[in-house]
């Protein structure tokens, strides 16, 4: 394969805002005061704590257990005594409370014993579990757990291991400062997935807006004893979408449906490769990870920040925002979801904390009524026809929401950004994902309601049709009975009459 | 609540709608130059009408009125309607047709972004089919009229319907070079002996031909703001050259050429601004290229062998009814769903 690069339908550029927050190094955010670490934090079942309230536990101990295959255990952030485990407000759409292990630090920041592994001469499986004990999930926003990711399974391997250092959205920068200051740890990450997935090549995809990320990275390349090649790619939201980077990349298209090693990619951010090689190589588990503080701040940064910490003491470490402040966005401005009690901490999903003011974010116009400009089809990254998804959705005709593709929408909002009449065009899409599932949801149980009706009934027509059997045997087996009876009961009339006699 | 993304591109619907009118006035302003200030003022009763009957419908749909008016698409309708129909129509005239594009064509649809048809374009089929004379009677080029109509002159001519004493309505209109090319046809005059009177130009007619070129040009301005896409303009006129130029070479003297056939009417005017509506038009690439040489063709076959002189309003009529099919026969397929991309 050469590094001829290919294109993704639409995309579009917005405003970047990333110098803001890379004129200064990665900091080490200090250890707050309470830090709030909640049971789920990646895609798959919530882990089950194994701690109880008044326990001391150290840096790196599991406080709570995976449950079930796709789940991962969380990890004590740093040393200290647990407090609470109780629901807590925590990042998410939806602004619910979650089921979080609250704990006290000590400030000694002392922990568990650990030590380096050495990979190569691990069976697969063993390193698998160990990433899977070390709580490691995708950091680049959808968190699923890794060492899942990286099972070949049937396939044996996956000849491409791609890395994503995209990230397209604006103001974010964790993913690029990571690139530029980590990037031989990034690399010797990279060279343990490699081992698993027994992948010929490793790429890494960057937007060319990182400059500097892209020296670091292939500098860091140049010294590895691995096959990786650096490949810059034009800055156009979104190409650090996975499935927009394979097909800039490698020009091909993961099946609607299907997943990326159906193509022979596997695609990790350069963050999740990072914590690979710190639970590997270090034998550290994913306790902390670093997170973009920007938008309405004193001075944006780049933290070193302790899973857990609560937002706001991070916002607070930026200093005095300058203007008023009108909301804070957890992730960019395109994908990113709305933070309402900023006592909710930081998680491993935890890529930014976008601070927002009236004036940055001016809040949208009033949408108006669809044009069919179809410059939402233009941009969609998706090949979609966002119009028609749009007036299927809001007739709630959902059959054909779904027979235009609905659930290939990524929901990346570039559809949204350029309509003319400011329609929320992924609200609807959100809203009619949401209609379809909880229709199917219904069904599934109706139609479970239905079998175990169905089973119900065989079973009463079973246990009458076998009575009636049994009756049936019951009566072919009757005449004997019956001359016993009449004999009994001539017996009877013969003892009634002889009574009879005797009293006369 | 709002929910990503909480940023969005400097753009809007008046904002379109109002690029589109910048991109018009190149040609306002060379009509103007060659045929006189008549133009302007049937602009002026036409937005004055067109944004009265918008608010009057508004009002009576208890719709907020001022998002409505301020958004640019009445105004664009009724210049896009009296552009299409003679420059000295008399009042009424106009304010009928606007009548039927704004009230009939787009509110009783639904207002803006419901209509199936193309407003103006209804405006215009109304007028032609129930006043053919007056829609007839184009103002001449200033260079063969046999008078200047001035400013004060076309006011009194557009309300009152009288000339300056003396003056004959054959001194200051004519008309349209379609129209004489198909009555002179039928007189069984060759294409080659029509094209040398004097209302005929280089291209198509006189003066039109330039205004034309003027569409052609803010055409041109809204491809590279990204208004309008190149699918309908390409396939419109693509469609017109080929099948025009099919009969051309069967028969030169009986048939126009592709040229005046592109240069000559509402065929830059219709390509660049009127089929290009993306409310009624086709949504899908593929589909805006069938919806586009749809119409060149339709407006090829109503001009050479239908009862109009123009067939731009029709053709885009015609296609407007097969819209909803050809999206749906021509829906791309989506990212992951493509047979050769895995």
């Amino acid at each position: 394969m050469t590094d001829r690069l290919h294109t993704f339908h639409g995309g579009i550029h917005p405003e970047e805002h990333k110098t803001l927050s890379t004129t200064h190094p990665i900091a080490q955010a200090p250890i707050p005061a309470r830090l709030i670490v909640p049971v789920r934090q990646h895609i798959g079942e919530p882990a089950r704590p194994c701690v109880s309230i008044g326990e001391k536990v150290r840096k790196g101990q599991i406080i709570a257990q995976a449950d079930g295959y796709v789940s991962l255990p969380a990890h004590a952030p740093t040393s200290g005594i647990v407090t609470a485990i109780a629901p807590h407000p925590v990042p998410h759409p939806s602004g619910l409370s979650d089921l979080c292990i609250h704990i006290e630090p000590d400030g000694q920041d002392i922990w568990i014993e650990h030590s380096a592994s050495d990979y190569q001469s691990m069976h697969p499986s063993t390193l698998r579990n160990l990433l899977r004990d070390m709580g490691i999930a995708g950091l680049g926003g959808a968190v699923f757990p890794t060492f899942a990711k990286l099972n070949p399974g049937k396939a044996v391997k996956i000849p491409t291991l791609l890395l994503n250092g995209g990230e397209c959205e604006p103001w974010i920068t964790c993913d690029d400062m990571v690139m530029r200051e980590r990037a031989d740890d990034i690399l010797r990450g990279a060279a343990i997935m490699r081992h698993l997935l027994q992948s010929d090549e490793i790429l890494v995809g960057i937007e060319d807006n990182k400059p500097q990320a892209i020296a670091a990275m292939r500098t860091a390349a140049q010294q590895s004893d691995i096959p990786v090649r650096i490949i810059s790619i034009p800055t156009l939201y979104p190409s650090g979408g996975a499935k927009q980077l394979i097909k800039i990349i490698t020009g091909r298209e993961v099946p609607s449906g299907g997943r990326s090693t159906d193509i022979g990619v596997a695609t990790f951010n350069v963050g999740t490769a990072l914590a690979v090689h710190r639970a590997v190589n270090l034998g550290e588990p994913m306790v902390s990870r670093v997170v973009t503080v920007t938008g309405n701040v004193g001075q944006a940064q780049n933290f070193d920040v302790m899973i857990g910490t609560p937002m706001q003491d991070l916002i607070a470490l930026t200093g005095l925002p300058p203007e008023p402040v009108s909301g804070v966005i957890m992730g960019g401005p395109m994908m990113g979801i709305k933070i309402t009690d900023l006592h909710a901490p930081a998680v491993k999903a935890t890529n930014c904390i976008l601070v927002k003011s009236g004036t940055m974010f001016p809040s949208p116009p009033p949408a108006m009524e669809c044009i069919r400009c179809t410059r939402c089809a233009e941009v969609c990254p998706a090949e979609l026809q966002p119009q028609a998804l749009y007036w299927f959705a809001r007739s709630k005709h959902f059959d054909k929401a779904r027979e235009y593709a609905l659930f290939d929408c990524i929901e990346c909002g570039c559809c949204s950004y350029v309509c003319p009449s400011h329609i929320p065009l992924v609200q609807y899409y959100r809203f009619a994902k949401s209609e379809i599932a909880a229709t199917e949801a219904n069904e599934r149980a109706s139609n479970l309601a239905r079998q175990r009706h169905d089973a119900r009934t065989a079973r009463l027509e079973r246990e009458a049709r076998e009575r009636a059997e049994r009756l049936a045997q019951k009566s072919a087996a009757k005449p004997a009975g019956d001359e016993a009876k009449q004999a009994a009961i001539d017996a009877a009339i013969a003892r009634a009459q002889t009574q009879k006699t005797t009293s006369e | 609540m709002q929910s990503s993304p909480y940023v969005l591109a400097p753009n809007s619907v008046s904002r379109i709608m109002f690029t589109v009118l910048l991109a018009l006035l190149p040609a306002i302003a060379v009509q103007i130059w060659l045929f006189g200030p008549a133009i302007l003022i049937s602009l002026a009763i036409a937005t004055i009408s067109a944004l009265g009957f918008e608010a009057f419908v508004l009002n009576l749909r208890e719709r907020p009125i001022w998002p409505a008016i301020s958004d640019g698409s009445a105004i664009l309708t009724a210049w896009l309607l009296t552009l299409s129909i003679p420059s000295i129509a008399p009042w009424w005239l106009t304010v009928t047709g606007i009548f039927f594009a704004i009230v009939i064509a787009k509110h009783l649809y639904g207002g803006l972004g419901n209509n199936v048809f193309n407003p103006a374009m209804v405006g215009y089929a109304a007028l032609i089919v129930s006043f053919p004379v007056p829609m007839t009677q184009w103002a001449a080029p200033d260079s063969l009229a046999h008078h200047y109509l001035d400013g004060i002159d076309a006011i009194h001519y557009i309300f009152n319907h009288r000339l300056p004493d003396g003056w004959s309505l054959d001194a200051i209109s004519s008309a349209t070079p379609l129209d004489t090319l198909r009555t002179q046809l039928k007189l069984h005059h060759s294409v080659s002996m029509i094209r040398q009177m004097p209302m005929f130009g280089q291209l198509a007619g006189r003066g039109s031909e330039m205004v034309a070129l003027a569409y052609l040009a803010g055409g041109l301005f809204l491809f590279t703001k990204r208004i309008i896409s190149w699918h309908i303009p390409l396939a419109m006129l693509g469609a017109l050259a080929l099948v025009s130029g099919i009969f051309w070479l069967i028969d030169p003297q009986y048939y126009a050429s592709p040229l005046f056939e592109l240069v000559a009417g509402g065929s830059l005017l219709g390509a660049f601004f009127i089929a290009t509506d993306p409310v009624s038009a086709a949504t899908t690439p593929h589909g805006k290229l069938i919806y586009g040489a749809g119409i060149g063709i339709l407006v090829y076959l109503i001009r050479e062998f239908g009862a109009y002189p123009d067939g731009v309003a029709f053709g885009v009529l015609l296609m407007n009814i097969a819209v909803p099919l050809i999206d749906a026969w021509t829906q791309p397929a989506p990212y992951g769903h493509k047979k050769d991309a895995a």
